[in-house]
Parts: structure tokens; C-alpha cells; sequence
């Protein structure tokens, strides 16, 4: 098969780091080729270098046998490059015609002609069997929805080459379903299509070809169906599974139940958010919450953290009432909470890692009490080693680094109040394989010293793989407890499918 | 120590290349003589005549790191300084007049702060309205006259000396140290930065926000207090219509100059009133080189973009760029196709 | 406020009691100014003085205000309307229809573009020679000495600022011993004034080359005494002061020795207004379309602390 693109030797540095070191990638036409690496490992920057928003410092790029070097990205796209990314870069309060016909708007007399444009639209998104009204607005369709009118433009303004940049992170598995569909048959037209995600089930069930990173330096491209799930993850930690197995290994702790009580939540719930539910929390104790997106899961954590105010219910430990009606409260009685969304509620991203990692213990010390810059900087390295966080430096801005990195940072924050009740929200979603299993390792390593933690994760193996017991939420209801050998995968799917009163 | 020079060194390099450029035009610029008690020259009058956009810089500064922006400040000094000369004129005294103008600050602060923290208004907005409502307070205050007022003690503050140094230039020299000293010194220039970069981050991590967003709101109250003192015992009188008109934009262009980002983060007083000080020169360099007055802000709005141009990233992205360019060029890599192209 | 309505009240009575009372409607600017706030007590206390009922609108710097105002004037049947307009342009079709009610108008202070058929008259100041008033008295005072003189100017653009900028050059026009060295807007301001007169002070050798400062209007003038003060010099006699408006504080300035001479711009327009609107409704006497008012001339010699008390209170 001829090739359609091809790389040779790229390499890319930046001040103090060598993001790619003479990286070499052949995409056919007419495959689905998927990319993948540890944060850090050159993945954005690769696909950077292709769509033109980085220069390349050497190295060749060939599209269709000829030499390419695009300066931006409007530039790679007339050669035939498109990309997706996880944050679909249209317009949502433009409609679906306006969106897709951007730039290129038909015209008559000089004024836009909505009738061609929507015409024009229906034409576009004709072989992807979507059936939307391309005259609403973008926004208000769902995001697999937008992914693939997004794929649509830049398959519309490109045709060659498709770069879909994690687009499955935040759609769920009918949309994700409808995507591959899509993505299938664009392969079949003969595009040629890199696509990145960290779901490797979704790798294996797509691609045809992979490539690995690691550290700047292509490992391997092979067949996908030549792989197995350990081989894979070998090439991209470069070191040997049992490490991480060990890690995942699922707790089996008979003493769990007979640990005394830290805290009981009572009747706690707000209407329209989560109906009231009842939760003692043991010292020491990892309890996992299960359930579907939106089935009341965050916000059962929000309400315990007082980021929503609840309007039944208390907390209470052996010496009586605990005050958590607003975060600082929470902090005050002992809790932390780390956010789902990294980006916007966990990192400030212009402060340095040392002033991420000290802030809630500032904010609890009160501004006219400054933590001592020594004791800052003690503090900072302390947990850049412990967590083994990879930075250059404790003065380096957060938002540089990679996203198991920032969710460390964040860690390191609650670590730092050594609280009693520790709140984790998907902890280890979009960051890769290796500091996936470290922060898993981590929660071990800290309910060992006696702290108590409730995780919240979509992932059923890690969840099983970190919990004493699991709470399963669903329609904003807490519906089942499972203790003991209940915790399988097999149990939580049944209570999370389950009609109501199947599980009491 | 070399980190803060780092951080002001665009600044204290424009304001030089600015003084020159005056000089240029006017030669005796930089002459200082010793009159009567008092130091006398051009860049003592820029000194003095940059008091009032130099404090209300420092608040700005304060609430532009909150990603904020207080429009009200050219009001509140109207309201202020009308509270302060009502006071005098009444026979109040000076203490008294300078503790209710102070007051009157503080309390426009509040107004605004709740406005944005509580009810949750964008700051724009919600500082516009107290910028057109607030003279029309001010107006009431003076009954729509300019309230003139012959107390010595009053007008030591606008046209005093301190050591041979012209009162408003101490107070703001003043002013901007122990501000940045207590924000440095304290953890609350973290704090405002960590709001104004992230403001549910660092809710979350508990943060007072609410609190120190009216704080910040109070301190630029407080500081375009001070403005309004100064401006008003500088001509003795309280001018509800004029006193402070437009200075909010020179405030904030101050701020902006000083390479305070206006999406909020990491701040530096010291590089706004540098600003500041740079904006008064542009201004004292052209009454004293003589233009007709038809070309005062032309040549002002010329000399500001020129200096937001040379300060802009990209701009020094592009330098940058160029610089390796030429050295690539010398040792040449034939396969690569050179582009004239920066990331976006 | 309350006491001016019950004096009108009062009065407006006590007229209907004599004879066919006149209502006038007065559709004021705003009160931007001491100026505009004093011309609004002067209107209300001619009209008291002459037993017409003045019904009084503030249009708030708005002209749809004004537009609205006039309106009303009409429809409740007034006997005439005087008007301060606040822009030039916009008046016609309001202005037909005070012609159709045959309500006369009378302009104050300020000109239309409107045809001025549409209006009686209008009663107003000559910037220019207001500008030339001062020039005289400059150019008399300082007799065959050579004088170099720095000018405040009004708001660059401002026609306040072109005219009293021009009247004054024709009034030293010829005369060689007179020249402006330096020439800068002070926006009208004390505080423009202050600063601007502290530049032309470090400009002009500390003061000692500048004979005179002529500035567009008294409040520029008060900021740059307090600069030539500040600088050690002495204000009306180092460096001689003529300004124009008359308003209450520049007397006290002359009465102080610090300021030379002020040209008036008198807030009474309506006396004049409410001349000619007798002289019309008695017999039909058409006014002159432009009522020229005084641009009188004070000196330190006219008893300024007199003046002062007889202004102070009008509401500058």
C-alpha cells in the first residue's frame, strides 16, 4: 500500500527539553493509525508539528510523496491535513450550517445565502447519518454530535489526512460507538487517520496500526492485532507490567468493616440534586462511588464538601456535629476534595507548583500568616518527591505540566492538610498509564497512614481495584453497597443497570 | 531582589528611553535645582503631577489581579475630594476631613465590592455604575459649584513638600511600598493572584474569595481617596464635574503599561506605577515641548502604542524568532523550508 | 427647592389677581457648571421679579429631553418658551411646531441651525469679542512694555476655545511688543490650568520671561495662580491675569491683589430674553434676531470683593 504520509527523523526541541528526537511515522491511506505514549511522551507536540503550530527544528514530512512544511494550521489544512481535538474548536453559538460552512460562506449578491449554506451543510454531514437540523445551534447538541460535525469540516476542507486528538474523552460508549462508525467509514473512503486517545480498549477495537512514543523517541509501530493489552503497555511504560498489576491488585481487607467510625453523613441530599442517603466513613477505609455520568456522583461529593449547599442532613463524628456547608468549613472539619475537572476547579495554572501545593494550607493559616518561604520550599520538594511529581522545578507554573502531573500537584495540596477525609473525583481521568498506577499506589500508601478516602470513577477495574466497598448511585439515588467478594465488576454493572428496588 | 529588577526592567528601560526622548525635545528636562526649600524641575513636576494616576494604579493593580477592573476610580476621587472639601469648608478640621474622604472610599470600595463578590455582577459593569451615577453624588455634595476651601494644613497635601519632595509624589512613593510589602510579606498577594487566575480552584481549596474580593475593591476605594485628596488640595477646591474625569482609563492603561496582564494573575505595583510615571512624562514632555495643543493626544496615543507594541509577546516572540532565523541561516539546513511564521 | 415652588406659587396667585399672567417655560441644559447653575437662579429670579410663572425643566444633558420639554410647554398652552439647546442640530420639526401653537421662542446662551424664522430671537454672548474685550485691556496695561504672554486655552476644538482664542489675537493684532510664547489647552479646568501653567513656568526660565497669562476662563485661571504662587512668583503683579466669565471666585482672586481682570459672560440671558418678549407681546415689536448681551470688562478697581458677594450666592 502506498503511503501517505510519512515522517523521517522529526525532531523538536524546546528550552531545556527535547520533545521529539528523530521520530519516524508512516500512515497509509485508508487506516486508522493509532498514537500513543505517556503524557510527556511527544504526542501533542508530533501532532503540533503536523498541523503546522510548531516548527519543526529538522526533519521531513512528506505528504503524498511531496516534502510538506505547513506554518499554520489554515496552511495544513489546504494540504489536507485535519484535525479534531478533545475540545471541539467551533463556534457553539453559531448554527451547524453557519459552523461548517465557516470561511467559505456561499453568497449571493454578496450576502451570505442561507438557503445554499444549509444546503450545503446537509450535504457535508450526508455521509456520517446524522439526521440534526443544521440551522440550530452547535451548542446546543451534545458533544459526540459536535465531534462529528467538527470531523465533518475538517474532512470537508482537507480529505487526506485526519487527526482526531483524544475525541472520545468525554462521550459516552453509545456516542463513542457512533463515532467509530464514522471514523470507519471515512477509512473506508481512503482517508488516513491518526488517532490518539488513553482508552486502549478503544484502540484495540479501532485501529488497524500503532505507533508508540516514549520520551521523544519512537518504540514501535506494529500491527494492532499483533499486540496484547501487556505488550502495549510495556512499550509505553518501558519496564515490566508487574509493577502496575501490583499496584491494581484489588484490597482484600477482611478487617475493613471492624474499623472504627470517622464520620457519618445523615440524611444528607438536596432535592433535585441527590435524595437524601446515609454514609459512614471508616478510618483508613477507601470507599468507591459508582455510576453513570450525571447519576448524582459528583454531586453527592459536592454536597460533602459544601460546594453545594444541601438542604437535609448533617455530618457527624464521635464528638458531635461536623460543619461542611461551604468548602472552607469542610476544610476546617478535616476534609479535601479533589475535582473532577483538573483544569478549572483543582490547578490555579499561573502559580508555580510550590504555590499550588501550599495553598489550601495558606488559605486555612489566614493571609497574615504567611507560610515562611523556607517551609514552603520544604514542603514543595517533600511532595515533588514523595509524589514523584516531574517537574523542572518547584517555580515552575503548573499549568506546564502534563495532566497526571497537575492531578499530582493537586494531591500534594490535600496531602499537605493531612486531612482525615480525603474526596476524589476521577482522579486519574486523561492522565496516562504510568502515573495512572502511581496514584493508585498513592491512595494505598495514604489510607495506610489512617487517612479515609472516597474515589469517584467511571473506570469499574480501578474502582474495584482501590475499594473496601462500593456505593452505587443511580437517577441521583444512592442504590446499593457492596462489600467484601460483592466488589466485581459484574456486581456494580448489575446495580448500576438494575430497576429500582432490586438492590435494597 | 534580581527577580523583581527582571520583572520592572521593560518598564524602567521605557521610562528612560521616554525621558530621553523628551530631553531631545527639551533640553532642560532633566535639570533640578533647589528653590526656596523644595526641589524645582520638570521631572519633580512629573514626579507630583503623577500622583493621582500612580495611586489609583496601585489599586488597580490590585483589583486587574483579581481579573477585575474598577471603572469608578475618576468618580470616587470626585466624591471623595467633594468629601473632603464639604468637611474643611464646614470647619471640621483637617483630621476629620481626611478620615471621612477616607471613609467615602472605602465605602464606594464596598459598594463595588458586593456588587461583583455577593451579587455577583460582572466588574465591568458593575463599576460603571457607580462611575456615572457617582458624580451626580459628588455634584450634591458641592451643590454643583467648585467648593473652594483656604486651609493651609488641607492643601500641604496637594502642594506640600516633605524634605524638599513635593507631598503627593512621598504619598505615592509611600503608599506603593507598604502595599507591596503587604502583600508580599503577607500571603495575600498569592491569594488575590490565586483568585484572579482561578477564582473556583481556589474557593475549592478554601480561599476566602468573596472576602477578598471586596477587600481589593475596598483598597481601590481607599487609594482613589487618596487621588481625590490629592487633587483636590491641589487647587484647593472640590470640582465635582472635572476632578478625576477619565483618570480610570490612564489608571488601568498605567496597569496595563506596567505589564499587568488585565485577564488577572500575577501582578506588580512597582511596574504599574512605573506606568504611570511613564504616561506623566509622555504627558509633562508635551506641554513643556510646545506642540500646539490640537496634536497633545495624538502624539500620546502614538508614543502608548508604540510602547504596548514593544512590550508584547508576540512581538518579542517574533524577535526571537528572527534572532534564530539569522543564526540558522548561517548554518544552513537546505531541506527545511524557512517560514516567516510564529505560533499563534 | 420646596421654597422656590411656594414662591412661584405664591406670586403665580397673586398675578392671576392682577391681570392675564404669563407662563413661560424654561427648558434648561442641566447644570454642568456654576455658570449654567447660575443662569438658572438669574432666569428664576427675573421671571419673580416680573410676575411671570416660570415653569422650569432640566433636560439632564439630554436633547430628546428638551425635545420632550418643549413639548409639553405646548400642549399646556404657555405664552412663550426660552431655550438653552443643548447640541445645534435636531430643533425643526419641534421648533414648527412651537410655530403653529404661535408660541414665540427665544434661544439663550447657545444657536440652532435651524432657520430663524422658527425662533423670535436669540439672546447670547460674542465669544470673540469676549476674546478681544481681554486683549484690549492687555494691551492698554501693559502700554509700549514688551510682553511675552502664555495662553490657556478652553478644550482644543470647542468653539469657546477657537473664538476666545481668535478675539483676543485681533485685539493685540500690530501691536509688536505683545507676543504668545506659549499656547496650551487646559481643558477648562483648575486642574488643567494648574498643570499646564506649572509647564510654561518650566519652560519660560522659572516664570521670569512670562508678563501676562491670558486664559480662556476664570477657573484655569485660579488653578495657575496657585502655580505661579507655588513657583515664589507673584500672581497679578509678576505676571499679570486676565481671564473671562466673571465667576464669583476670580473677584476674590482680584480683590486678593492675585488676578488683574476678568471680561463677564453674564448668566442673566433671560433679562434680556423677557424684554423682548414684552416688547413683542405688547405690540408686536420683532426683536433683532440676535441679542448681543454685554461682555463687560472688570478690573481690580471695580470693587471686587463687592461683586464677589453680589455673585456668590447665584449658584456658581
Amino acid at each position: 500500500m502506498p503511503m501517505l504520509l510519512t515522517i523521517r527523523s522529526l525532531s523538536k526541541s524546546f528550552p531545556g527539553a527535547r520533545a521529539l528526537d528523530q521520530v519516524d511515522l508512516d500512515l497509509r491511506a485508508g487506516e486508522v493509525h493509532a498514537l500513543l505514549g505517556e503524557n510527556g511522551a511527544g504526542k501533542s507536540t508530533l501532532i503540533k508539528c503536523l498541523t503546522g503550530a510548531y516548527r519543526r527544528d529538522s526533519g521531513e514530512i512528506r505528504l503524498d510523496g511531496a516534502a510538506i512544511s505547513p506554518g499554520s494550521t489554515s496552511e495544513a489544512q489546504e494540504l489536507g491535513i485535519g484535525t479534531v481535538y478533545q475540545e471541539v474548536n467551533l463556534l457553539p453559538n453559531l448554527t451547524v450550517a453557519q459552523n461548517l460552512t465557516f470561511g467559505r460562506e456561499p453568497r449571493r449578491f454578496g450576502l451570505v445565502n442561507g438557503r445554499a449554506q444549509r444546503e450545503e451543510a446537509r450535504r457535508m454531514l450526508s455521509g456520517y447519518g446524522l439526521d440534526i437540523d443544521v440551522g440550530r445551534d452547535l451548542g446546543t447538541y451534545s458533544v459526540a454530535i459536535q465531534q462529528i460535525v467538527a470531523i465533518a469540516r475538517a474532512v470537508e476542507l482537507s480529505g487526506k489526512v485526519l487527526i482526531l486528538d483524544e475525541p472520545t474523552a468525554s462521550l459516552d460508549a453509545e456516542e463513542t460507538r457512533m463515532l467509530f462508525g464514522v471514523v470507519r467509514s471515512l477509512r473506508d473512503k481512503g482517508l488516513g487517520i491518526i488517532f490518539v486517545s488513553h482508552f486502549l480498549d478503544q484502540v484495540f477495537e479501532l485501529t488497524d496500526r500503532l505507533t508508540v512514543l516514549r520520551n521523544g523517541q519512537k518504540i514501535v509501530t506494529e500491527e494492532t492485532a499483533r499486540l496484547d493489552r501487556v505488550k502495549l503497555i510495556e512499550h509505553m511504560l518501558g519496564r515490566e507490567l508487574a509493577e502496575v498489576e501490583d499496584a491494581e491488585r484489588r484490597r482484600t481487607d477482611p478487617e475493613a468493616k471492624n474499623r472504627s467510625e470517622l464520620i457519618r453523613f445523615e440524611n444528607l441530599g438536596r432535592s433535585g440534586l441527590v435524595q437524601p442517603f446515609d454514609l459512614a466513613v471508616h478510618r483508613g477505609e477507601v470507599i468507591g462511588l459508582a455510576g453513570l455520568l450525571g447519576s448524582g456522583r459528583t454531586e453527592t461529593a459536592e454536597l460533602m464538601f459544601g460546594v453545594r449547599a444541601a438542604d437535609s442532613g448533617k455530618a457527624r463524628d464521635e464528638n458531635g456535629d461536623v460543619a461542611c456547608g461551604n468548602p472552607r468549613e469542610a476544610i476546617g472539619s478535616g476534609f479535601g476534595f479533589a475535582p473532577e475537572d483538573r483544569k478549572t476547579d483543582g490547578i490555579v495554572a499561573d502559580l508555580s507548583v510550590r504555590e499550588n501545593i501550599i495553598l489550601a494550607l495558606q488559605a486555612r493559616r489566614g493571609w497574615a500568616n504567611p507560610i515562611p518561604r523556607a517551609e514552603q520550599d520544604r514542603l514543595a520538594d517533600a511532595y515533588i518527591q514523595k509524589l514523584d511529581i516531574r517537574t523542572s522545578g518547584a517555580d515552575k507554573a503548573v499549568g506546564d505540566l502534563s495532566g497526571g502531573n497537575q492531578q499530582k500537584v493537586v494531591l500534594a495540596r490535600w496531602l499537605a492538610m493531612n486531612p482525615r477525609f480525603l474526596i476524589l473525583d476521577e482522579p486519574t481521568r486523561g492522565i496516562d498509564v504510568g502515573a495512572h498506577a502511581e496514584i493508585l499506589r498513592l491512595i494505598h500508601q495514604i489510607t495506610g497512614e489512617g487517612m479515609s478516602i472516597l474515589v469517584i470513577s467511571s473506570e469499574l477495574d480501578e474502582l474495584i481495584a482501590v475499594s473496601d466497598r462500593i456505593i452505587v448511585v443511580r437517577d441521583r439515588k444512592h442504590v446499593a453497597e457492596l462489600t467484601g467478594d460483592d466488589v466485581t465488576t459484574g456486581a456494580i454493572v448489575r446495580a448500576i443497570a438494575a430497576d429500582d428496588g432490586a438492590h435494597k | 531582589m534580581s527577580r523583581f529588577l527582571a520583572r520592572i526592567a521593560p518598564q524602567l528601560v521605557t521610562l528612560a528611553a521616554i525621558v530621553v526622548l523628551v530631553t531631545l525635545f527639551f533640553p532642560d528636562f532633566i535639570q533640578i535645582s533647589f528653590e526656596r526649600g523644595r526641589f524645582v524641575g520638570p521631572i519633580i513636576d512629573v514626579l507630583k503631577r503623577g500622583a493621582p494616576v500612580a495611586l489609583l494604579a496601585i489599586g488597580m493593580t490590585l483589583v486587574i489581579a483579581t481579573r477585575g477592573i474598577d471603572l469608578s476610580v475618576g468618580t470616587v476621587m470626585a466624591i471623595t475630594g467633594a468629601v473632603g472639601a464639604w468637611a474643611i469648608a464646614s470647619g471640621y478640621g483637617v483630621v476629620p476631613a481626611l478620615l471621612l474622604a477616607m471613609v467615602a472610599g472605602l465605602a464606594c470600595g464596598l459598594w463595588n465590592g458586593i456588587l461583583v463578590a455577593i451579587i455577583g455582577i460582572q466588574p465591568i459593569v458593575a463599576t460603571l455604575i457607580l462611575m456615572t451615577s457617582g458624580r451626580g453624588v459628588a455634584q450634591l455634595i458641592t451643590e454643583g459649584r467648585i467648593l473652594t476651601f483656604n486651609d493651609p494644613a488641607f492643601a500641604f497635601f496637594g502642594s506640600g513638600t516633605l524634605l524638599g519632595i513635593p507631598f503627593p509624589a512621598v504619598l505615592w512613593l509611600l503608599l506603593a511600598v507598604a502595599v507591596t510589602l503587604l502583600m508580599r510579606r503577607t500571603a495575600l498577594g498569592m491569594l488575590v493572584e490565586a483568585i484572579g487566575i482561578n477564582r473556583a480552584a481556589s474557593a475549592l481549596a478554601g480561599v476566602n474569595a468573596r472576602v477578598l474580593l471586596i477587600a481589593v475593591y475596598m483598597a481601590s476605594g481607599l487609594c482613589a481617596a487618596f487621588a481625590g485628596i490629592v487633587a483636590t488640595a491641589d487647587i484647593r477646591g472640590a470640582d465635582a464635574n472635572n476632578a478625576g474625569l477619565w483618570l480610570e482609563l490612564d489608571a488601568i492603561l498605567a496597569v496595563v503599561i506596567g505589564g499587568n496582564s488585565l485577564l488577572g494573575g500575577r501582578f506588580s505595583i512597582a511596574a504599574s506605577v512605573l506606568g504611570a510615571l511613564i504616561i506623566q512624562t509622555i504627558d509633562t514632555g508635551i506641554l513643556l515641548a510646545g506642540f500646539p495643543s490640537e496634536y497633545n493626544l495624538v502624539i500620546k496615543a502614538g508614543l502608548v502604542l508604540l510602547i504596548l507594541l514593544l512590550q508584547s509577546p508576540n512581538l518579542a516572540h517574533t524577535w526571537r524568532f528572527l534572532r534564530d532565523e539569522a543564526m540558522r541561516r548561517r548554518e544552513p539546513e537546505p531541506e527545511l523550508h524557512t517560514r516567516k511564521e510564529i505560533e499563534p | 427647592m420646596i421654597r422656590t415652588l411656594l414662591v412661584t406659587a405664591a406670586i403665580s396667585i397673586a398675578a392671576t389677581g392682577v391681570s392675564a399672567a404669563q407662563t413661560i417655560g424654561f427648558s434648561q441644559i442641566g447644570s454642568e457648571s456654576g455658570w449654567r447653575a447660575a443662569e438658572t437662579t438669574l432666569t428664576r429670579k427675573e421671571a419673580e421679579k416680573r410676575g411671570i410663572d416660570l415653569k422650569f425643566s432640566d433636560a439632564q444633558q439630554r436633547q430628546e429631553n428638551q425635545i420632550s420639554a418643549i413639548r409639553s410647554f405646548i400642549a399646556q398652552g404657555v405664552d412663550a418658551i426660552l431655550l438653552a439647546p443643548v447640541v445645534a442640530t435636531g430643533w425643526d420639526s419641534v421648533l414648527e411646531e412651537a410655530k403653529e401653537a404661535e408660541i414665540p421662542v427665544v434661544l439663550l446662551d447657545r444657536q440652532v441651525d435651524s432657520s430663524d424664522d422658527l425662533y423670535l430671537t436669540a439672546v447670547g454672548s460674542d465669544l470673540v469679542h469676549e476674546g478681544e474685550v481681554a486683549g484690549q485691556w492687555l494691551a492698554e496695561n501693559v502700554g509700549d512694555q514688551e510682553c511675552r504672554i502664555v495662553e490657556l486655552q478652553g478644550t482644543t476644538g470647542s468653539s469657546p476655545a477657537i473664538d476666545r482664542a481668535k478675539g483676543f489675537r485681533n485685539a493685540i493684532e500690530g501691536k509688536d511688543n505683545l507676543e504668545i510664547v506659549r499656547s496650551q489647552t487646559g481643558d477648562f479646568t483648575r486642574t488643567g490650568g494648574k498643570e499646564v501653567m506649572e509647564s510654561f513656568l518650566q519652560a519660560e526660565n522659572g516664570g521670569q520671561d512670562i508678563c501676562a497669562l491670558y486664559a480662556h476662563n476664570d477657573d484655569m485661571a485660579i488653578g495657575a495662580i496657585q502655580a505661579i504662587k507655588e513657583a515664589g512668583l507673584n500672581p497679578g503683579e509678576d505676571i499679570k491675569i486676565v481671564s473671562i466669565d466673571a465667576v464669583p471666585d476670580i473677584f476674590q482672586a482680584m480683590a486678593a491683589g492675585d488676578a488683574n481682570a476678568t471680561v463677564e459672560l453674564t448668566p442673566n440671558m433671560a433679562g434680556p430674553a423677557f424684554d423682548a418678549l414684552e416688547a413683542y407681546m405688547a405690540d408686536g415689536t420683532m426683536p433683532e434676531k440676535f441679542i448681543q448681551t454685554e461682555s463687560k470688562l472688570y478690573t481690580q478697581s471695580d470693587d471686587p470683593q463687592a461683586e464677589y458677594e453680589a455673585r456668590k450666592d447665584l449658584g456658581y
